[in-house]
């Protein structure tokens, strides 16, 4: 994998490395998501030990966010704890496996909290209840208390990692377009939240029309465009500061649709002149710009693959909107969709084999992947709009805007299996998602 | 001038043009800048057949386009002409032409669409002798329907071009 699976750890004092086993008498619990589960792996997360008194109101609400996290992937169910038998009163005892056994719980997650002042130490085990193994070493995280609900996520993403053999996806972000108003005269402002949907922050402030905000691969800076000056224009914003910039501006033009490049040095967009509308390669170090295709058609919604090489990008050039992709060092475009229906908004997978796209066909909407050649297309979904797939860091999940007929846009996400269509709970109306890598 | 003041003066634009055109989008402001951001263009009498709002209404600001298309039917051509002799008569006008999409489409392939719209127009409106330098585009995409019931009698309607004036 590429950059997209690094993952720098915070506050680690015990090591990452599974203890050496001895050959098990079990086969140890593995979960194949390679097709999806059509039935979920039922496992128990009792609330965790407060180890002291301050820890005590992080106890509960820790379990519940992993809990969340993991149960939200469809491949697993977390057993209520009204269902529970056994009791974790201390995190070191001997964990009682007839009792985690008699509620069917294929596997179990212990932990344990202490707060000292804003400091917080967070500590799990994941166990196999069937073979009565410990899965992998146990963990300890230490943070701060305003980060408990990462270190919620950091431990959801050790079990997903523990139990599948695939990085999780958990401790990450998701920008987005939060909508409010009218819809012939919407309030459209740029947003970000963890992917859970929590801590909704507003990233501009809704007096200009704003869309489509992207993630940078290192997940620090977002681009968007935005009508700010009564024209469609793209804005680089750092995340951490809210610092912000025009980039590709040319008078007289119109741009938008842009991307970052896996380096994050560089953003492929569109710019439209005379009502063309043409890619263009922007190096933001130097400033210096490509035009990378030169057609009377419409060139939009470009992404690049994930080595940097290469191009995925909508085009109507053969009369509809197909998907197509180009090397940047030339040498012309080749259609990859091969399907009937019209393709758009084409994204690169993370780990490079698949596109997700939006299609439009018989006037229903619906998300797809199919391979670069434009082989092994499955659709995902269906709906009256749904549009603009974004991928989670492990590329496993796609998360994407739908609106209902006669409703408001709503952020959904879908396994790449089809499987697990659920809703993304936002504070209001919501579109334009982008995923973030794993956060640092 | 602080934050609070700007933002307020922003959304006066806003509602100041989007008044002064009713079929148009909601962002637009004077590109010159004149009147410190806010776009102040009388409107006149309606009666007054060399006021915008007599533009607006009697001679026609808009026009319609088909599903994904940007050509221009017999109607579209004559609103279109009757515009150009209306703004040779009354010249000296700022022309903005909005483009826009129904919402049966991607986000980007749609500003896309609203930008070859508006394009179209403009190269109509100086083929009919209106100055090329007086005319700027801007795409709205599906941003901003006018009608919004998700379906085909408020697409045929959103599916349009807007001719702005301002001074």
């Amino acid at each position: 994998m590429t950059q997209f699976s690094r993952r720098p750890v915070l506050g680690l004092l015990a090591g990452l490395a599974l203890a050496p086993r001895a050959a098990l008498a079990q086969t140890p619990l593995r979960i194949e998501i390679n097709e999806g589960v059509i039935e979920p792996v039922p496992y128990a997360i009792p609330d965790f030990v407060a180890e002291n008194g301050a820890g005590g109101q992080y106890a509960a609400p820790l379990a519940q966010v992993i809990a969340n996290d993991l149960t939200g992937t469809g491949l697993l169910r977390d057993i209520p704890a009204s269902a529970h038998v056994g009791r974790v009163s201390s995190f070191d005892s001997p964990v009682q496996f007839a009792d985690w056994r008699a509620i069917n719980a294929r596997a179990l997650i212990t932990g344990a909290v202490r707060v000292n002042g804003r400091q917080m130490t967070v500590k799990f085990r994941l166990f196999d209840v069937v073979s009565g193994q410990q899965l992998g070493d146990g963990l300890q995280l230490d943070g701060s208390t305003d980060t408990w609900r990462r270190m919620a996520h950091r431990v959801a993403d050790q079990v997903y990692m523990r139990l599948t053999g695939e990085s999780g996806y958990f401790d990450s972000r998701v920008v987005f377009i939060a909508e409010s108003g009218p819809r012939d005269n919407r309030r459209k402002q740029v947003a970000i939240m963890d992917q859970d949907g929590d801590g909704t922050q507003f990233l501009t402030d809704g007096t200009a029309l704003a869309f489509a905000p992207r993630f940078s691969p290192s997940g620090d800076r977002i681009l968007f465009t935005s009508y700010e000056t009564g024209f469609p224009r793209i804005y680089l914003m750092d995340v951490a500061s809210r610092r912000r910039q025009v980039i590709g501006d040319q008078p007289g033009t119109m741009t938008f649709a842009p991307r970052f490049s896996p380096d994050g040095g560089s953003v492929v967009y569109s710019l439209s002149i005379d009502g063309k509308t043409d890619l263009f390669l922007l190096n933001l170090g130097s400033g210096q710009r490509w035009q990378l295709t030169q057609t009377d058609a419409i060139d939009t919604a470009p992404c690049f693959s994930p080595d940097g090489q290469r191009v995925v990008f909508e085009s109507d050039r053969s009369g509809t909107s197909q998907l197509y992709v180009m090397g940047l060092q030339g040498g012309g475009a080749t259609r990859i969709s091969q399907g009937q229906g019209r393709y758009s908004t084409p994204v690169w997978s993370p780990r490079g084999d698949l596109v997700a796209f939006t299609k439009q066909h018989n006037g229903r909407f619906h998300i797809g992947v199919m391979r670069l050649d434009g082989s092994a297309e499955r659709i995902l979904t269906a709906s009256f709009l749904d549009e603009g797939p974004t991928w989670s860091p492990n590329g496993r999940v796609i998360m994407f805007t739908r609106q209902e007929q006669g409703a408001d846009p709503v952020l959904m996400s879908v396994d790449i299996t089809g499987r697990n269509l659920r809703r993304v709970p936002t504070p209001g109306p919501a579109s334009d998602p982008s995923w973030s890598p794993l956060l640092p | 001038m602080n934050l609070l003041t700007k933002a307020t003066m922003v959304a006066l634009t806003l509602a100041l043009a989007a008044c002064n055109n009713p079929r148009g989008g909601a962002d637009y402001q004077d590109p010159m800048g004149a009147g410190g951001g806010i776009a102040s263009t009388a409107l006149g009498d309606p009666n007054d057949p060399a006021s915008i709002a007599y533009f607006n209404e009697t001679i026609g600001d808009t026009v319609h386009f088909t599903v994904d298309s940007t050509d221009l039917n017999p109607e579209a051509q004559t609103i279109l002409r009757t515009q150009a002799a209306w703004l040779a008569r009354n010249p000296g006008y700022q022309i903005l032409i909005e483009g826009h999409a129904d919402e049966r489409g991607t986000r980007e392939y749609n500003v896309a669409l609203g930008a070859r719209r508006a394009a179209r127009v403009q190269q109509f409106l100086v083929g009919a002798g209106v100055p090329a330098n007086s005319i700027r585009t801007v795409s709205y995409g599906k941003e901003r329907p006018i009608e919004v019931c998700d379906a085909p009698r408020c697409w045929d309607v959103n599916r349009r071009a807007v001719t702005v004036l301002s001074r």
